[in-house]
């Protein structure tokens, strides 16, 4: 669908983000949606209202300020599980973000099961989250880390699954769309080639989440990691979804208050999933802002939000690849609207301070994605990311600051 | 807040061109600087003579702050004393997170880099090779004197 001929009322949406309205941001190209993204006014609504009129903590006092905040807390939970069709709410766990997640599952299941000879997989996609967790368990087992590598095109070289997923392996890992080039990976024959082998996966969807649907029990997938920050919802909130009979295997990471059964002076015991994983008091406002954050998103449908920022890219796609000297890093097609690019030899860096100079928003660096960088033979990228309430003019003044850029530098690079 | 200040003519020609570049087949000592946030890297080699900084030498990839200074840190550290380099040390640090300088001819070279200062994002950059350099003085056993 071209970007003029689809209808999608972007301004309605984007009045209902503050961030923009600010006079200071009136400016403002927001192209940066896959470090986080803004916040609408419903969900800052959420947690304003918890501070201002029900702020109590959850699970442990009997008087209706904290049953109406235990309440919210709960009921996110549940909204959660049903937006991300688990079978229960009891699989939904509360994390700081999606490294947490991730971390507790290398730590509280992988750890626990593996044993030296056996082989953890990953993808050379991987954010350093969806990485280091299982380098440093790796070592703490014995076990292998093996990586599937990715085609030329940006997409997996799926070819290469049978022979990196094999009988030794155990665990895998990956991500369900990469932050870097945009690449969506087809996560279910990943799955599928795991459970052949008797391995667990964990599909880290940070990425992914924000622009569409998932359906963990539809994937089979044994633990989803995502954070609520990426899409629409407050920072310091995560969720880790995990089959109830892998949580009920899998031990705590942090001990402490509230994820209890029974103290003993010197043996405890702990409460059942999901509330064995949340010691000490949770981060109550950012839970009830994600719920806030997932309405709005049901409220807009993934299908108006993709058909939305598919095309901005598709445009952005179109557009960048009519200038001469700029490359583009990642698939053209099966991807997010996350754009990777670089202008000939220079530097993002300082690609990236001359869009800041224009006020157009864009990140530069790693991308916390080393072995990646490594695999495109780049330091670095220049990468620009969209979401819901971007708009056509965005996308022409990114275009347009890229045309000046060129001629700004012509004589460095 | 200009470009114009951060992309200096003389920053743009020891990009383009830098000096120093490559490493010493027998340094007193090497020293890396790499930069996590975006990549930069920058590795040192550096002898010295007398308690003076005989020849020094630098690789890395990078921006173009990042390599511009490099190249011109080490035309400007080449052949003074290691007390006067740290005291370039601390004038050029100075200079990058202020916008100060004392002594405008002393600075020379170094001066072209004022406008970082305006870029709290570009200090790391401009800083990356002069940390590496500091990192290589104290190798070298050539410590501070006070």
């Amino acid at each position: 669908m071209s970007v003029d001929t689809y209808t999608f009322d972007v301004e309605t949406y984007r009045k209902q983000f503050p961030v923009f309205q600010a006079p200071e941001n009136k400016d403002l190209v927001y192209l940066d949606n896959a470090a986080t993204a803004q916040r609408p006014q419903s969900v800052l609504d959420a947690i304003e209202t918890f501070h201002k009129e029900y702020n109590s903590n959850i699970h442990r006092s009997a008087y209706k300020l904290a049953e109406k905040a235990t309440a919210g807390y709960e009921c996110a939970r549940l909204k959660i599980a049903q937006f991300i069709g688990a079978q229960s709410s009891n699989e939904i766990v509360f994390t700081r973000g999606a490294t947490e997640s991730i971390n507790f599952v290398a730590y509280g299941w992988v750890q626990k099961h593996l044993q030296p000879g056996d082989e953890i997989a990953v993808t050379e996609l991987e954010h350093h989250s969806n990485l280091i967790p299982w380098q440093m368990v790796a070592k703490k087992t014995g076990a292998t880390l093996r990586f599937i590598p990715i085609a030329d095109d940006g997409h997996l070289d799926y070819s290469a699954l049978d022979a990196v997923i094999t009988r030794d392996t155990k665990f895998v890992a990956v991500t369900q769309a990469s932050n870097v080039l945009g690449t969506k990976v087809d996560v279910k024959r990943i799955i599928d080639a795991a459970h052949k082998v008797g391995a667990l996966v964990l599909v880290d969807g940070c990425q992914h989440i924000p622009h569409s649907i998932t359906d963990v029990t539809e994937l089979d997938v044994d633990f989803y990691a995502f954070s609520g920050h990426k899409m629409l919802g407050p920072m310091g909130i995560g969720i880790l979804y995990g089959k109830s009979k892998h949580l009920n295997d899998m031990d705590p990471i942090l001990y402490g208050g509230s994820m209890i059964n029974d103290v003993g002076y010197y043996e405890s015991t702990w409460a059942e999933p999901p509330w064995k994983f949340e010691a000490g008091t949770q981060n109550i406002p950012a839970v009830i802002g994600l719920g806030a954050a997932i309405d709005f998103i049901e409220e807009i449908g993934y299908e108006a939000i993709d058909s939305h920022t598919d095309a901005l890219a598709e445009y952005t796609l179109q557009e960048l690849g009519n200038i001469e000297g700029v490359s583009i890093y990642g698939p053209r097609k099966n991807r997010i609207p996350v754009i990777s690019f670089g202008l000939k030899s220079l530097h993002p860096h300082d690609l990236a301070t001359f869009f800041d100079s224009k006020n157009v928003a864009i990140r530069s660096g790693h991308h916390c994605a080393k072995p990646l960088m490594n695999r495109l033979n780049v330091p670095a990228t220049a990468r620009a990311s969209i979401y819901l309430y971007n708009t056509k003019n965005d996308i022409d003044r990114f275009i347009d600051v890229v045309h000046q850029a060129k001629g700004y530098f012509s004589k460095w690079v | 807040m200009g470009l114009d200040d951060l992309y200096q003519e003389i920053i743009l020609e020891h990009y383009k061109s830098p000096k120093n570049r490559g490493s010493l087949k027998e340094p007193d000592a090497t020293a890396e600087g790499h930069n996590p946030f975006c990549g930069d890297e920058i590795s040192l080699s550096l002898q010295l003579k007398d308690g003076h900084v005989h020849d020094i030498a630098f690789n890395g990839s990078g921006c173009a702050i990042s390599q511009a200074s490099a190249s011109v840190m080490t035309e400007a550290v080449k052949g003074k004393s290691v007390a006067k380099v740290r005291e370039l040390f601390d004038k050029f640090s100075q200079m990058i997170k202020n916008g100060e300088i004392t002594d405008v001819d002393e600075m020379e070279e170094l001066a072209a880099f004022q406008g970082v200062s305006e870029f709290p994002t570009r200090v790391k950059c401009a800083m990356l090779a002069w940390n590496a350099l500091k990192d290589g003085l104290e190798k070298t056993g050539e410590e501070k004197d006070e």
